[in-house]
């Protein structure tokens, strides 16, 4: 416990993250096996897992870079059809699926890691809502062309065409990977749960280690101040595109675990709601904030689901939840009375235990 | 013939997406925020006329004018409700409750008319004019589309730049807390934009309607993010920006859908924009602002 309390504030807070992650898998894992989660929370969750993946990395431009992105579906996407094909091909050549899933993985990552570097050069010469604007129009076009790209696989390879699935020429026995609006089907089922969890430690795991970290903290100050750093000899650019780049390698990453969760996926499904949708998670999570970002993802994925036996409402309600929490969590009335009264319970807490070092006293009034 | 039928269709549509980008830059100006509902208030204005046309079987034109008397209540009920309270808060939260309200009206939409696309019964019964021995054929709506920018365009125009509260909206959209010194009521000044932008924005549906006679909740949401796009495409804050940029982009998606194909013209669409952001990173006719330290 005395390890705990000298630890140094990051540490612990990125600590107790993980802790909270651990511990929510293994109540799942427990629940599961005495029978205790529904079939629709079953199925929930490794899409669970993929938003939470979505919202950590997201957090990373938004939150800790500070830039508008209004296109992280689109690098969803990139990872999810890119795994996809990926993991086609590798079936003949590597024989477990556990390892099919991770280069799967990796490879998506790293195609959607690319769309981001792409896409980043231009982005990174504008600023706020132009970014955000660029960002959507990638989105868009990315669905777009996924939904004008048909991919076969034979005996002699990979086939391409833009226009329709005929023209892949493919021979007997030939099998369309992505057939269009279609999307791709007959996907093999090799992502679960565990394979989840794993990903969003990794994910946590590159997140802090690059926040806390030298390029991390150059990153921070770009967002605080981009003339000032740029005065302390710090690339902005660089910088920004790295947040950018490795946010989206990570999404592709989410994106390819989501894809081998599902029988078939359709390109329409990543569009701009979705984006929307990653962005609400990282807003309400409170921006920078990762922990926060974990659980609204969690809770906002759960919630709709819950709320399916309302029909039509559901979303309706929704709708006014979101806005309600806005105008609460931004009332500035609300916000100095709830900071009054923390303030006051800390300090009732201070009296109590007199032997705390100065230093924390401080640091649990900053808090 | 083709590329001059092409031509006009891309005028006529791009009209449209100017009337909607109006609404969207000059609420950009003044509030500083994208109003992700405006899309929707469409959509909206779109019902309202259907249902006053279709159940209440009046006029046409009774049927506009009440389209836009009942948005621009909502525009203002929208903006005191949900964006006043925000003034002050980061620009994230105001986007995302614009975005919480987008959802809310195409729910609502969802509630009151279901799901099942209705088809808009014609605001107009003129005959299609022929033109070069019936090589050229021009729809009565596309004229009046084009018209109703040309005459929208030229009221705001004259509006910002002569009135008493145009003045003022100028001046809110330079330096709201200046504005407030010199008299100048920021709030109303702010309602004010959001009653015109979503008063454009009914009569846009309408158009919208006219041309591409199907009505669902979601009708409203894709040319939102074109006429957004729009906005951003001519300089967003500008007002002749919008025209150009709206009447641009409609022409560069018709003809992409006419020589490239129909499936990839959005995404031709996005793509321009990009290119355009490239080379002129405040957009065609925005104004490049430069930080000072």
């Amino acid at each position: 416990m005395k390890l705990f309390k000298n630890m140094d504030k990051t540490t612990r807070s990125n600590l107790i993250t993980y802790t909270m992650v651990i511990v929510a898998f293994l109540v799942m894992q427990g629940l599961g096996a005495i029978g205790g989660l529904s079939s629709s929370m079953k199925g929930q969750l490794v899409p669970i897992t993929t938003y939470i993946c979505l919202a950590i990395s997201l957090n990373l431009v938004v939150g800790i870079s500070g830039e508008l992105s209004l296109g992280h579906a689109g690098f969803m996407s990139v990872g999810a059809f890119t795994s996809v094909v990926a993991v086609s091909m590798l079936q003949g050549m590597v024989g477990s699926p556990l390892v099919r899933f991770f280069l799967g993985c990796a490879i998506a990552g790293l195609a959607a890691a690319c769309a981001g570097v792409l896409i980043g050069i231009p982005v990174m010469r504008l600023q706020g809502d132009y970014l955000a604007i660029v960002t959507l129009a990638f989105g868009e076009i990315i669905k777009n062309l996924l939904n004008n790209l048909w991919l076969g696989l034979d005996s002699n390879g990979l086939h391409v065409s833009m226009s329709n699935a005929a023209a892949l020429g493919l021979e007997q026995g030939g099998k369309i990977l992505i057939n269009g609006p279609q999307g791709a089907s007959g996907i093999e089922r090799i992502s679960n749960f565990t394979l989840g969890f794993v990903l969003v430690l990794f994910t946590l795991f590159v997140v802090f280690n690059l926040v806390n970290s030298r390029s991390g903290r150059a990153i921070m100050a770009v967002r605080d101040n981009r003339i000032a750093a740029e005065s302390v000899g710090i690339s902005t650019t660089k910088y920004r595109l790295m947040a950018f780049v490795v946010s989206a390698g990570l999404a592709g990453m989410a994106g390819a675990l989501y894809a081998m969760n599902f029988n078939s996926i359709v390109p329409s499904k990543f569009d701009f709601n979705n984006s929307i949708n990653i962005l609400v998670f990282v807003v309400l999570g409170g921006m920078g904030n990762i922990r926060g970002g974990i659980i609204s993802a969690t809770l906002l994925t759960v919630l709709p689901e819950k709320l399916r036996f309302l029909g039509n409402f559901r979303m309706l309600i929704y709708a006014v939840v979101l806005i309600l929490v806005m105008l609460v969590s931004n009332n500035r009335q609300l916000n100095n009375a709830f900071d009054m009264l923390k303030e006051k319970i800390l300090r009732r807490r201070g009296d109590d235990d007199d032997d705390e070092t100065p230093a924390q006293t401080a640091e649990g009034g900053a808090a | 013939m083709g590329f001059l039928t092409n031509l006009i269709n891309g005028i006529s549509l791009g009209s449209v997406y100017a009337i909607i980008a109006l609404g969207y830059t000059m609420v950009y100006g003044i509030a500083k925020m994208l109003n992700f509902a405006h899309g929707d208030v469409i959509m909206v204005g779109g019902y309202i006329c259907f249902c006053c046309m279709q159940y209440l079987g009046l006029p046409p034109v009774l049927g506009v004018l009440l389209a836009v008397v009942g948005c621009t209540c909502l525009g203002v009920v929208i903006e005191r409700l949900a964006y006043k309270p925000l003034r002050e808060a980061p620009s994230l939260a105001v986007l995302i409750t614009a975005i919480g309200m987008s959802y809310f009206l195409q729910n609502s939409a969802l509630l009151i008319w279901k799901s099942d696309p209705k088809v808009f019964p014609s605001v107009i019964s003129l005959p299609n004019i022929s033109l070069f021995n019936g090589q050229l054929v021009i729809s009565p709506i596309s004229i009046i589309t084009v018209l109703a920018c040309v005459v929208v365009m030229v009221c705001l125009t004259l509006f910002t730049q002569r009135t008493k509260m145009g003045k003022a909206m100028r001046a809110c959209s330079e330096d709201k807390a200046a504005a407030q010194l010199m008299g100048i009521d920021v709030n109303a000044t702010i309602s004010m934009v959001f009653a015109i932008g979503s008063g454009l924005a009914a009569i846009a549906g309408v158009l919208l309607c006219s041309a591409y006679p199907v009505l669902m909740p979601t009708t409203g949401s894709m040319p939102g993010i074109k006429a957004f796009t729009a906005a951003v495409f001519g300089g967003i804050g500008s007002i002749p920006g919008a025209a150009l940029g709206g009447i641009l982009l409609g022409v560069i998606e018709i003809f992409a859908r006419a020589y490239i194909g129909t499936q990839l013209a959005d995404a031709i669409v996005f793509a321009v924009l990009i290119v355009v952001l490239l080379v002129r990173p405040a957009g065609l006719l925005g104004k490049e602002m430069h930080e000072k330290v």
